[in-house]
């Protein structure tokens, strides 16, 4: 069974008034086939943990570790790491230029599996994921989220992730921007994946709202680069209700 | 709208004589005025005869993006007219010599806007013609590998008889300190493709105009590729002359560090009917590699039924890079099917190599696939597969060779 486990995790950016502390001391341990749902305030580094999970160069490992079935993630290239098994679905996808969906599919597949895939069961499966995402078919010959609407860049992240099958992946707020039919769409798309592949899931969060859509195992909540409380999904319900003042009081008085 | 100021075809009128009008509410006194400047891009001064240009300034509308204190040799100095070496292999229906300056062909597809033209014009003592005849499709390359690195001017002509069919690609390579103007004749109904593959060595220097006149009811197919050489600068210049005349004209430039790859395209359409198709892309990458593209499209009051599309795309691959990007549109009559450019210029960047990368793709694969995916709708069209498998090599030779390792400690 896998299993993702970040240790004692400290992170800094570099930012005009000088080197910035984000992350203070992250542990986190995932297992194939769990949901993780990690929510707090703005600001608080959620993040953060996902660009350094991928490997994001902004972003400079001060301490810790983590660990992918025992490997060391920190020490890989981002591209290793995506070979490893780690996906990122993105809060803000960017535009490739030049790059249609079919090819970008395509040459990311091979990459991850270290071969091409079979033409013939290749073109079925991206069509099905289109499909079920409701996407429109004209989507594969359009360049990588270019004119994309939100929702389309969205839905584009999910069919990376049904396509990729990746052992474990961080949904940095995928919720966010979306209407209540998008989300859902989104939503059953993530569970679709988790249901195929056992895959592990980290979903970063602001709002509980996605987690009526995907049932979270755990939900952590995050404050100030650590994480503060943990607990069930209830935990998620108490949020809800109570927001993250809470959470926010004693650390002005620090 | 394309406006050129030039004072040759607009003398200064006399002063107006002295008023009693109230002050300031008189004509204004900055030395220039009574100019108005050219105002139709057919309506520019032309001559065969470099003694009829001023000496170039850098500030003249077909010279300001151009690097001018780099080639006066070609613009103001003597330059070698003589005949230079050629190779190509012998191919059924296309004849390839060399033609007195006294050719009935010479100057009738076009005639020198500029300096460094009116120079190789007034200089060169033989054309080389390419003529081809015979319905058959059939392909040449006539390649230029000895110019060597003196200031040298030349004159092409590329004749393509009524109903003649052929792919001709003038190859470059070695040094080069060159100008010339190349015309290309399309006869009625006859289907020419011309491409002008410029793989310099790095220190080369090109300039040269092409002149097309296309006939009645013939395609001429147009392919500008630009890869090699210092400054580099095809300015392809086309007259849709008959009715029912039709053109594409491609581009793909990728400039390197330092580079200066320019293009200046013009499309006149001069007849009924007529079509057109401008695409010129082209990727930058390392410290001051700079592109030019403009491009001009007259659709004149005889060219009812116009239908006229331009479009130029940049790919920014680093930091350092200039691509200057200028679509005018001029339209004399309203009576067209339609009309239109487009232009813009994107830039591929850490963030967008952050994203491929963290789907698996290599840093290397990434930059491939971003660049392949931008300019294989310009190589596809070329039409001439062994070129075009030649062409997607080159190309991604040049991508690992020039910028990945900048790019590299960028992404540390």
């Amino acid at each position: 069974m896998s299993v993702l486990e970040i240790k004692d995790l400290h992170v800094s950016v570099q930012t005009d008034q000088g080197v910035k502390q984000i992350l203070n001391g992250v542990n986190l341990t995932i297992n194939e086939g769990e949901i993780h749902a990690i929510m707090g305030p703005n600001g608080s580094g959620k993040s953060t943990l996902a660009y350094t999970i991928a490997g994001h160069p902004k972003y400079h490992v001060e301490g810790g570790s983590i660990l992918l079935d025992g490997a060391e993630v920190l020490t890989m290239t981002v591209d290793q790491r995506a070979r490893a098994g780690l996906f990122l679905a993105m809060q803000y996808p960017v535009e490739i230029p030049g790059v249609t969906v079919t090819n970008f599919l395509r040459t990311a597949k091979t990459a991850i599996d270290g071969e091409a895939p079979a033409i013939r069961t290749w073109i079925k499966d991206v069509r099905g994921a289109m499909t079920n995402l409701r996407m429109d078919k004209s989507f594969a010959e359009r360049n990588v989220n270019e004119g994309f609407s939100g929702g389309e860049k969205k839905r584009n992240e999910i069919l990376q992730l049904e396509l990729l099958k990746p052992k474990f992946a961080v949904l940095d707020e995928t919720d966010s921007g979306l209407d209540v039919d998008a989300l859902k769409i989104v939503s059953e798309g993530v569970n679709r994946a988790k249901e195929n592949t056992g895959l592990g899931l980290l979903l970063i969060t602001h709002y509980t709202r996605i987690l009526r859509y995907i049932h979270p195992d755990f939900v952590h909540v995050f404050v100030n680069g650590r994480i503060a409380e943990q607990g069930g999904p209830e935990l998620a319900d108490r949020l809800e209700d109570e927001g993250y003042d809470r959470f926010l009081v004693p650390e002005i008085v620090n | 709208m394309s406006a050129v100021p030039t004072l040759k075809t607009t003398p200064a009128p006399t002063a107006p004589p002295e008023s009693t009008t109230q002050h300031g509410n008189k004509a204004h006194t900055d030395g220039r005025f009574g100019y108005v400047p050219v105002q139709t891009r057919s309506d520019r001064f032309k001559s065969v005869n470099v003694a009829d240009f001023d000496a170039v300034t850098g500030r003249e509308a077909v010279w300001k993006l151009s690097p001018v204190a780099k080639f006066t040799d070609l613009t103001a100095g003597e330059l070698d007219g003589s005949v230079y070496p050629i190779s190509s292999d012998p191919v059924d229906g296309v004849t390839v010599d060399w033609v007195d300056r006294s050719d009935a062909r010479i100057g009738t597809a076009g005639t020198p806007e500029e300096r460094a033209a009116a120079n190789a014009w007034s200089t060169f003592e033989k054309a080389l013609a390419i003529t081809v005849s015979g319905e058959e499709a059939k392909e040449i390359t006539v390649t230029r590998a000895d110019l060597g690195a003196s200031p040298r001017a030349a004159h092409v002509i590329i004749e393509a008889k009524p109903f003649s069919q052929a792919t001709v690609i003038l190859q470059n390579t070695g040094d080069a300190r060159l100008s010339e103007n190349v015309e290309i004749i399309l006869g009625e109904s006859s289907n020419l493709t011309v491409v002008s593959v410029q793989e310099w060595n790095t220190g080369a220097v090109h300039l040269t105009n092409h002149f097309a006149s296309v006939g009645k009811d013939a395609r001429l197919k147009h392919v500008v590729v630009s890869l090699g050489g210092s400054i580099v600068r095809v300015n392809p210049s086309v007259r849709l002359a008959g009715s029912g005349s039709d053109t594409l004209l491609l581009g793909l430039y990728f400039a390197d560090a330092g580079q200066h790859l320019e293009q200046q395209v013009y499309v006149f359409h001069d007849a009924p009917h007529s079509r057109s198709r401008v695409t010129y892309k082209g990727a930058l990458q390392g410290q001051d590699a700079r592109t030019v593209w403009i491009g001009d499209v007259l659709i004149g009051n005889k060219a009812a039924g116009t239908d006229s599309y331009e479009q130029n795309r940049n790919l920014v691959l680093s930091e350092g890079t200039r691509a200057d990007s200028i679509p005018n549109l001029e339209i004399e009559t309203g009576d067209i099917v339609g009309a239109g450019h487009a232009s813009a210029t994107g830039r591929f960047d850490d963030e967008q190599l952050f994203y491929l990368q963290s789907r698996g793709i290599t840093e290397e694969e990434a930059r491939r696939l971003v660049v392949r995916g931008f300019l294989t709708e310009v190589i596809q069209q070329i039409g001439s597969p062994t070129l075009e498998a030649r062409l997607q090599e080159t190309i991604e030779a040049e991508l690992l060779s020039s910028a990945s390792l900048p790019a590299a400690v960028e992404a540390r």
